[in-house]
């Protein structure tokens, strides 16, 4: 997620620190960076603009030039006005007493509104335990209805639905029937449109101003360019809506417009959406996606992953063997089990703090899915005396592991090495155990 | 579609003292049209040195010069029109990332065809997105054409085999493959486009006669994320530009065109089925600028 605009900022700053104490002239050349970075990542020229104008005046104001640490404190500003540039508080749902709450979704055309919708509304479900169900309001787009109905059945929701209706009269007989069968939450889905579209701005207009929902979503592509604003304005324009869905983000954009929405328009991006998958949907952090954009990654989240994914007793366990030196092949097919139930490898390491350069090497190495599965199978065709003390491989135990698994001992001697090599590095981290963040100066 | 610049008489002698700012000011504007950083560097740096060889002061010259760059790099060397062949089916393939309009576009071509007397045959190969099957037979039904579709999750390939076969046996001028939508990101879906497109090219004994890559408009630099990859995968054949009744100027097109040479070859504006046009290079770039 925002992978490109980490990686320019890391190797910018990576520059930088190289040199020390900054000239007036390094200034411009990292402003300069930082413009062309933004810019190239769809952030808003006029935020850039401010964004730039922020950074020079603390800059100057802090006197970081003649400051010998001007590295870090540059990060630092670049990192608060990013902050800054995102909004400040996370989102969250208010109910109704009473109920029912009624949600409604806005958007362009293919911003993903109807999967928003349903993973909205498992969000609500699985997680806040409220009843929830869906209108099918999008009366344009052929088999809308259906494709809501299809995905609704996955998740056990309701859905009502109406042939040859106009959306308000289809929202009002949608909305008192739900009432009346006991909904706490009703969600409405919506029909795409281009908020340049004068008719179809004034019918949602019209449905906001005849239905009266609690809370209007802006559902908006993570992938929008330049457009992102204007997109945000139109829609603020006719319908006020309380704050955006950004999807799309298991792609490799930068996401940049969408930062400047918040910059812009002043509403808060709520929730995020990022795969295929029903779970893939978030509440928004500005403050963690801040740090991602700035190489540190969102550790934050990935504890939080890691936390329900391994269990507090096995977590002691290994920190233990960690520090002790003693970690061996049969706890990292254990952690190997982990990683999966947290998610594919590709959204891990995406969340994983990195230094200069660090995620292209991760990248490099290839370490996708079908490579765990290939050394789940060399450790698997180790001995158990193997797979708890490692160093007792030699040439002869390394041949009948390769001829078990059917992999090369080029392959088990890199395993091995690997394994070292993750051990240190594991020592190391366990040494800032209890941090929940990781300060700039850490890397 | 807005003008990519704005004002430039304005703007001229606003930095009459200061052209730096001038240049400035327009690789601003031509950014917030999408148009990469490094395509618009390299137009303004060519437009710079004309200008000071040639020593020109007139704003609406320079504009005259950027839209010679634009008209340069959006020009074709081939042909822009689809690629037909003398042998049939023709097989069009529609690719793209998830909502950026394959399916409607998939049935705007139909019509466009259809209107021209030629036997359509629509080929369901999303089998992933829930009911996009039943989008797809929609439009079948209303322009009367054949569609063949299998269950939900089946093989995307075997469609397509059923698609042209049953086209063959039924004397079909063109096969148009509606496929599911897919992140770039998305390694394996990468590889399943790569085999649908065997499939279909080795059931017609020749590549398939156009892959055509659906892109939003109003993506921004992703845009040529996307066609990077697609390209690596499928080389592509063109783009179908979406949602140009938008405001946005689809300026990504310039940088892919300038970067990779995927030419747009059509583009649609608006919810009507009969919203899709080809492509012109001239009057597109005349659009950004009059």
């Amino acid at each position: 997620m925002f992978e490109a605009l980490t990686d320019k900022f890391e190797n910018l700053f990576y520059k930088i620190r190289n040199r020390g104490k900054l000239s007036p002239g390094d200034m411009d050349a990292a402003l300069r960076e930082i413009k062309l970075t933004l810019l190239e990542a769809d952030v808003n020229f006029k935020v850039v603009r401010e964004f730039l104008e922020n950074v020079r005046e603390k800059a100057t104001g802090e006197k970081v030039l003649e400051s010998l640490t001007a590295y870090q404190q540059i990060v630092k500003i670049v990192n608060e006005e990013v902050i800054k540039m995102l909004g400040s508080s996370s989102g969250n749902i208010s109910f109704v007493p009473g109920g029912p709450t009624i949600i409604m979704m806005v958007g362009l055309q293919g911003s993903g509104k109807t999967s928003s919708v349903i993973k909205l509304a498992n969000f609500i479900k699985a997680g806040l335990k409220k009843k929830v169900s869906i209108v099918a309001a999008d009366v344009y787009r052929p088999a809308a209805v259906q494709q809501l109905e299809d995905m609704a059945k996955n998740i056990d929701v309701g859905v009502f639905s109406k042939n040859d209706s106009r959306p308000v009269p289809l929202i009002e007989e949608g909305i008192e029937l739900l009432k009346k069968a006991g909904s706490d939450v009703i969600i409405i889905d919506t029909a795409g449109r281009l908020q340049v579209n004068e008719e179809m701005m004034n019918e949602i207009a019209d449905i906001k101003r005849k239905i009266k929902p609690h809370s209007i979503y802006l559902v908006l592509d993570a992938m929008t360019g330049q457009e992102a604003v204007n997109i945000a304005y139109g829609f603020n324009k006719r319908v006020d809506y309380d704050g955006i869905i950004l999807t799309k983000l298991d792609s490799d954009t930068r996401g940049g417009a969408a930062l400047s929405v918040y910059y812009m328009v002043k509403k808060q991006i709520k929730f995020i959406s990022s795969g295929e998958g029903i779970e893939d949907f978030d509440i928004f952090h500005p403050d963690r996606i801040a740090s991602r954009i700035l190489g540190m990654g969102d550790i934050v989240t990935l504890a939080e992953k890691a936390e329900k994914a391994v269990s507090e007793k096995e977590a002691k366990k290994i920190e233990e063997k960690i520090y002790k030196n003693e970690l061996n092949f049969e706890d990292f097919i254990s952690q190997l089990k982990s990683i999966k139930k947290i998610g594919s490898v590709d959204k891990l390491f995406s969340m994983m703090p990195s230094i200069a350069g660090k995620n292209k090497i991760f990248k490099k190495a290839n370490l996708d899915d079908r490579y765990l599965g290939r050394i789940e199978a060399i450790i698997n065709s180790m001995t158990v005396g193997e797979r708890r003390k490692p160093h007792i491989i030699n040439g002869s135990r390394k041949k009948r592991i390769a001829r078990g698994c059917g992999c090369s001992i080029t392959e088990i001697n890199r395993l091995l090495k690997q394994f070292d090599k993750t051990k240190q590095m594991l020592r190391r981290f366990s040494g800032m155990k209890g941090k929940k963040e990781i300060n700039l100066s850490d890397f | 579609m807005q003008k990519l610049i704005k004002n430039i008489n304005y703007i001229w002698n606003k930095f009459k003292s200061d052209r730096k700012l001038f240049w400035d000011e327009l690789e601003e504007q031509m950014v917030s049209g999408d148009v990469s950083i490094n395509t618009v560097s390299g137009i303004l740096e060519e437009v710079k040195k004309k200008s000071y060889s040639e020593n020109i002061d007139n704003p609406e010259k320079i504009k005259l010069l950027i839209k010679k760059q634009v008209i340069e790099i959006l020009k074709s060397d081939g042909d822009t029109m689809l690629n037909i062949s003398p042998v049939l089916p023709t097989v069009f393939m529609i690719v793209g990332v998830n909502g950026s309009g394959k399916t409607t576009s998939a049935a705007k071509l139909a019509n466009l065809f259809k209107n021209t007397g030629k036997k359509v045959l629509l080929s369901a190969a999303d089998t992933y997105r829930a009911a996009a099957a039943e989008q797809l037979q929609h439009y079948a039904d209303k322009l009367e054409l054949d569609m063949v579709c299998h269950q939900k999750y089946s093989d995307p390939g075997a469609v397509v085999y059923d698609s042209i076969e049953k086209a063959k046996a039924k004397g079909i001028d063109l096969v148009i493959i509606d496929t599911a939508g897919r992140m770039q990101t998305s390694h394996n879906l990468m590889e399943e486009l790569g085999k649908i497109k065997k499939v279909a090219a080795g059931k017609i004994k020749r590549d398939v006669d156009e892959i055509l890559l659906v892109v939003d408009s109003t993506t921004g630099q992703n845009a040529k994320n996307q066609a990077e990859i697609f390209n690596n995968s499928l080389n592509l054949t063109g783009i179908i530009l979406t949602k140009t009744d938008s405001t946005s100027k689809g300026g990504i097109i310039l940088t892919i065109k300038n970067d990779l040479n995927i030419p747009v070859k059509m583009f649609t504006d608006g919810e009507k089925i009969s919203n899709i046009c080809y492509f012109n290079s001239e009057k597109f770039t005349d659009s950004l600028f009059f």
